[in-house]
């Protein structure tokens, strides 16, 4: 009996557990959104942002954030690909592959300000760009590489080992195998992974504060000339995103409104990443079905 | 040779490079981080005692005034609190929930609570921060007295984002167990308490340290939510409703206000080394902690 009490309690002490996760998760968005939507508007997610007066919006925000996002996975995209090919297909057990997941590990457990920190001292200073949206880019690839390795490595192993061996039998070379048969068939789980480490990316704002910078210059929408200073394409630019943006209101605003400012652009922030992480779950499942008429 | 092979060997020579510069990436970090950070005990004297266990810290005293002085003590003390009281809060709560999803009640807890996890794991840290700033600074002020800014704000704001960390990888040690140990178990007339507590747990011992470590890890590199909600300033805090600052914080707020090659800016650096061996020696205890769970 006494045993049997026991087993109550706990289970009690489970569901309390569980349900006090649940609470803080519904109490974290509810209180996010209720409000973050009573902020935002279409003047807010366009017009720039105000130094010292009320009335500024995230526009530039909002666009720095993506083209950061851009930027970051078209350098860490093809080398996460690759460094995961080699170490799904080629490594085998390998001094050189345990070397390599050596690194990742510790790569994923770096705080990212001690990315930023690495960045300012490599991308920023050595290069002499100075605070600029390809310096973030190269920070954030840093920080990005070991995820997207261990997605590409583990999509790669997903896919059926028969498909491959036929492939070879039939006289392809390991290299035609893997771009034909093995990422044809790892496309969406590669997907899926991509879009969610693009989330992180997206939110990510302590390796950016010494390397893209917390200042935007005034930008000009109509200029496309990436060489222009105040061109939004110009990649050697200083650049807030919205997650730096939130980070410096709240630290250093002078504005008369960083509640509504901040209040508006962490729902923004939050929508977005909630965005990846619900589409490519949507999008891996949709292109599943679609590639293989399940 | 022709093409078709040409492009074998250079595809696999791609990936080679590709994977090496993974490794050439983390070597170099660890190089210039440390370059930078060991200049406060090579160039600018300041004995590694002095920074590790002095809390005297008055970075722009000018010389002869006996300064400058870089005690981090204040600092380490802060991130260390700070984050072993997170992960006070955090394990028991993350092991919870894990049991939860994979024993308790699993086709619920799959459905729910796991997106749900998943869901508190993409939110950024930033917004963590604004979150404390906004919501749980003002009812510490108001029901706990105190300016509310403090290391009871920074570590319900860190317990809560290192709690993704622990769920998942705890459900995962938990769910790889062999499903006989359970039905052995519970043949023998266990409970599913005695069962959870006797031998789900403790087999699952490694996996659970490996997921409170991770979540100790993350709690420790924490920079921007932490810092919004600590107060920053430089003492080490005498009670839970104190303000206080971290390595992190630190490192954040100064960086941008000094100037390269000084003694301060060098300090910051050596701040950020100290993070670095930190999150090596989390990845060290991990892997010991593996190894044991692996022979046994």
């Amino acid at each position: 009996m006494n045993a049997r009490a026991r087993d109550r309690a706990a289970t009690i002490m489970f569901w309390v557990g569980a349900g006090l996760v649940l609470l803080i998760l519904g109490t974290l968005i509810g209180y996010i959104f209720y409000h973050g939507l009573k902020s935002i508007d279409w003047r807010f997610i366009t017009s720039p942002p105000q130094s010292i007066r009320a009335g500024g919006g995230i526009g530039p925000q909002i666009f720095n954030s993506f083209y950061i996002l851009i930027l970051t996975m078209a350098i860490s995209i093809p080398i996460g690909l690759l460094a995961g090919i080699y170490l799904a297909e080629y490594a085998g057990r390998s001094r050189l592959a345990e070397a390599v997941r050596v690194a990742i590990e510790t790569l994923t457990s770096l705080p990212s300000i001690v990315v930023g920190l690495f960045g300012l001292l490599v991308f920023v200073n050595a290069t002499g760009w100075g605070y600029s949206l390809m310096s973030g880019a190269l920070a954030l690839t840093v920080f990005n590489l070991p995820f997207l390795v261990r997605v590409s490595e583990e999509s790669i192993r997903g896919v059926t080992r028969e498909l491959a061996e036929g492939s070879l039998a039939l006289g392809a070379t390991h290299w035609q195998t893997i771009w034909r048969i093995i990422i044809p068939g790892a496309f969406p789980s590669l997907i899926t992974g991509i879009i969610i480490t693009s989330g992180r990316v997206f939110g990510e704002a302590a390796a950016l504060l010494y390397t893209a910078g917390m200042s935007s210059p005034a930008l000009d929408f109509s200029n496309w000339n990436i060489f222009s200073p105040d061109s939004p394409l110009n990649p050697f630019r200083p650049a807030e995103t919205l997650a730096v943006h939130i980070w410096k209101v709240n630290s250093e605003g002078i504005i008369p409104d960083v509640r509504r400012v901040a209040d508006g652009s962490a729902a923004m922030l939050v929508m977005v990443v909630l965005a990846f992480n619900f589409g490519a779950r949507w999008l891996g499942r949709y292109i599943h079905r679609r590639l293989t008429a399940a | 040779m022709n093409w078709k092979f040409f492009c074998d060997r250079a595809g696999r020579g791609l990936t080679l490079f590709c994977a090496a510069l993974v490794i050439v990436l983390t070597v170099s970090i660890i190089y210039f981080i440390s370059s930078k950070g060991l200049a406060t005990f090579f160039t600018n004297g300041i004995s590694l005692r002095e920074f590790l266990l002095s809390d005297q810290w008055a970075p722009d005293r000018a010389a002869v005034d006996g300064g400058p002085l870089v005690g981090a003590k204040a600092f380490i003390a802060g991130s260390v609190l700070v984050s072993l009281l997170a992960v006070g809060v955090s394990a028991p709560l993350g092991i919870i929930v894990a049991v939860f999803i994979v024993e308790i009640a699993p086709g619920w807890g799959q459905r729910v609570l796991q997106p749900a996890v998943e869901l508190l794991a993409g939110i950024p840290s930033v917004v963590y921060g604004y979150i404390g700033l906004s919501l749980l600074v003002p009812l510490i002020r108001t029901y706990l007295g105190g300016g509310g800014f403090s290391l009871l704000a920074g570590f319900l704001v860190l317990s809560v984002m290192i709690l993704p960390t622990i769920i998942s990888v705890s459900t995962d040690s938990i769910r790889a167990l062999p499903v006989e140990w359970k039905h052995a178990s519970y043949a023998l007339g266990s409970t599913r308490w005695q069962t959870i507590r006797m031998v789900l747990v403790p087999a699952a011992r490694s996996g659970l340290i490996t997921a409170v470590v991770l979540g100790m890890a993350r709690a420790f590199g924490e920079a921007l939510a932490v810092q919004m909600v600590i107060g920053n300033t430089r003492e080490i805090p005498t009670s839970i409703l104190s303000p206080m600052m971290t390595l992190t914080s630190a490192i954040t707020m100064d960086m941008g206000a000094t100037v390269m090659g000084t003694t301060w800016n060098n300090a910051l650096w050596s701040m950020g080394l100290l993070l670095l061996l930190m999150s090596l020696c989390f990845i060290l205890i991990i892997r010991v902690v593996v190894r044991r769970g692996a022979v046994q």
